[in-house]
């Protein structure tokens, strides 16, 4: 069953396109990696989808509705953004950040059950500017999850944190998708993570250049190695441009 | 001589008044600080002051008019800040001088200051009436009802306004709603410390009990302590010293936050390892 259906996407900043005639849809208990060098435009089409641009033609469905009509489809998703922006001195406990996610004020019990499932329960009376990179993915991940999402969405969530915390990361992610059979979609670098983890990816370079079964795209050396190219140039490119 | 004071029926509603404002400013503060809008108080209040003039030169009841002048003014911040990505500072500064501009000009042509102008600038908060105090109170109780039937809305869209668009809060008419409770919590606090102090409600009691707070709630009610200790204390004082009571009011509000920063220095509030790992975050969240 399609939960997502993304048709004719294109993005366009004054003359230049951030997304190109991208469409693909994501069934339900995908676990979907979304790859792509940076400036791909995966980003944009997260925000796009989450509904914090709107600036866009081509249409977005999320169960089998367009999203421009209706917001209502926020309800189901969970999102754990790229970085989590927030005034450091901010005077709130990891319980109470994890409650701001909680849409039913009787589901009370919920927040100390996935503070449990992301293993950081014990920090549940720490401030949240006292934690690590790594224990504050897991909070983000718990808001997310106390809203009982249908599917998760995650824009490259690892990014600055250790490989201890970022393997401790994957495997909530792993658990997640079998388990609670939530659909995955998530954005990232790590092509070894993605390989591991994911059962489709979709390869974003502005335009999709690939979107099908994980082993299909990681057994084909012509499609990794195109995807490494374009990753090293545009990594070279940016070098030079900084 | 002090409990003899409490008898007095001035003193009664000054303290009654003085108590619902603290509380009030206080609440409404913690959202504005760390919403980073910390002078929001003072343009709506400047703004306020252009209010009473025009109700002044007309004949209306000062603070109606500026009631309905503030709340404009607070869309009007609001709209500005939203739709023509001026930064809020700016648009409040705009506010901020465009309100005492607008005063002064209304002030001219009704024949100049006043006692009553001056009464609303440094507040009066021993002569206010048993019906200011029932509005005071009446407004408080709205007030707070409204922020906590839509606390999670308030705290989410507070600490992060895309993550709470994304979890489908309306944002914009949360900031909207924030910065018009703001207007009427202004004008209600204008007869505590007037014009050119309101602020001080709004921020000091609140960046004093940040400091010490671990979670929101206990931010919030740190903050309702110290502002309202400020209050009755620095009410008393003026009487017993025969001196302004917004001063007095608004030195032992900095009297509470030098003892914090004091006691943060000396170590005494667990600063250092505070400090070391909000560092760490700040890297994370600057890298």
């Amino acid at each position: 069953m399609k939960v997502i259906e993304i048709k004719n996407l294109t993005v366009e900043y004054t003359d230049v396109k951030a997304i190109d005639n991208v469409s693909f849809s994501i069934d339900e208990n995908d676990f979907l990696g979304i790859i792509g060098p940076n400036g791909a435009g995966k980003s944009t089409l997260f925000s796009c989808m989450l509904g914090l641009n709107e600036q866009y033609s081509g249409s977005i469905s999320f169960f089998g509705k367009n999203i421009r009509e209706s917001k209502k489809y926020l309800k189901y998703i969970g999102y754990v953004p790229q970085r989590p922006v927030f005034e450091n001195n901010f005077p709130a406990t990891v319980r109470e950040v994890v409650r701001m996610g909680l849409r039913e004020k009787s589901n009370e019990g919920k927040v100390d059950k996935v503070l449990q499932d992301v293993w950081i329960h014990e920090l549940r009376h720490k401030r949240i500017g006292e934690l690590s990179g790594g224990q504050l993915q897991r909070v983000f991940i718990a808001k997310a999850l106390v809203g009982d999402p249908k599917i998760l969405i995650l824009d490259e969530p690892v990014t600055g944190i250790d490989t201890q915390s970022t393997e401790l990361f994957y495997g909530i992610l792993k658990e997640l998708n079998k388990k609670q059979k939530i659909t995955i979609i998530w954005s990232s670098h790590d092509l070894d993570a993605v390989n591991r983890l994911a059962n489709k990816v979709a390869c974003l370079d502005k335009t999709l250049f690939f979107h099908g079964i994980s082993e299909k795209f990681f057994n084909d050396e012509k499609l990794v190695k195109k995807y490494s190219e374009a990753s090293m140039q545009k990594h070279m490119h940016h070098h030079v441009e900084t | 001589m002090t409990l003899e004071i409490f008898s007095y029926d001035f003193m009664q509603r000054a303290i009654i008044s003085g108590i619902a404002i603290a509380l009030l400013c206080s609440v409404v503060g913690l959202f504005l600080v760390l919403r980073r809008y910390s002078l929001f108080g003072d343009a709506v209040a400047h703004s306020s002051f252009g209010g009473i003039a025009l109700g002044l030169l007309v004949g209306i009841y000062p603070l109606w008019t500026a009631y309905i002048i503030s709340l404009i003014s607070a869309g009007i911040i609001t709209k500005i800040k939203q739709k023509f990505d001026i930064s809020g500072e700016a648009s409040v500064a705009v506010l901020l001088s465009s309100g005492i501009a607008v005063g002064l000009i209304l002030i001219s042509l009704s024949g100049g200051f006043s006692v009553d102008i001056f009464s609303f600038l440094f507040g009066s908060i021993l002569l206010v009436s048993t019906e200011d105090t029932i509005l005071i109170l009446g407004l408080t109780g709205s007030i707070l009802i409204v922020i906590l039937l839509l606390y999670r809305e308030l705290i989410y869209s507070t600490f992060n306004e895309e993550q709470a668009k994304v979890s489908g809060i309306p944002v914009e008419k949360i900031n909207y709603l924030i910065v018009f409770i703001a207007g009427i919590t202004v004008v209600t606090s204008i007869q505590l410390v007037g014009i050119l102090l309101i602020s001080a409600l709004f921020v000091i009691p609140n960046v004093t009990a940040i400091m010490y707070g671990r979670s929101f709630k206990q931010t919030a009610l740190l903050s309702i302590s110290f502002a309202i200790s400020a209050v009755i204390i620095g009410i008393i004082i003026s009487y017993l010293f025969d001196i302004t009571p917004s001063g007095s009011i608004v030195i032992l509000s900095l009297v509470f936050f030098g003892g914090t920063i004091g006691l943060k220095s000396l170590g005494l509030i667990n600063k250092s390892k505070t400090l070391k790992k909000l560092s760490l975050s700040n890297n994370f969240v600057n890298d």
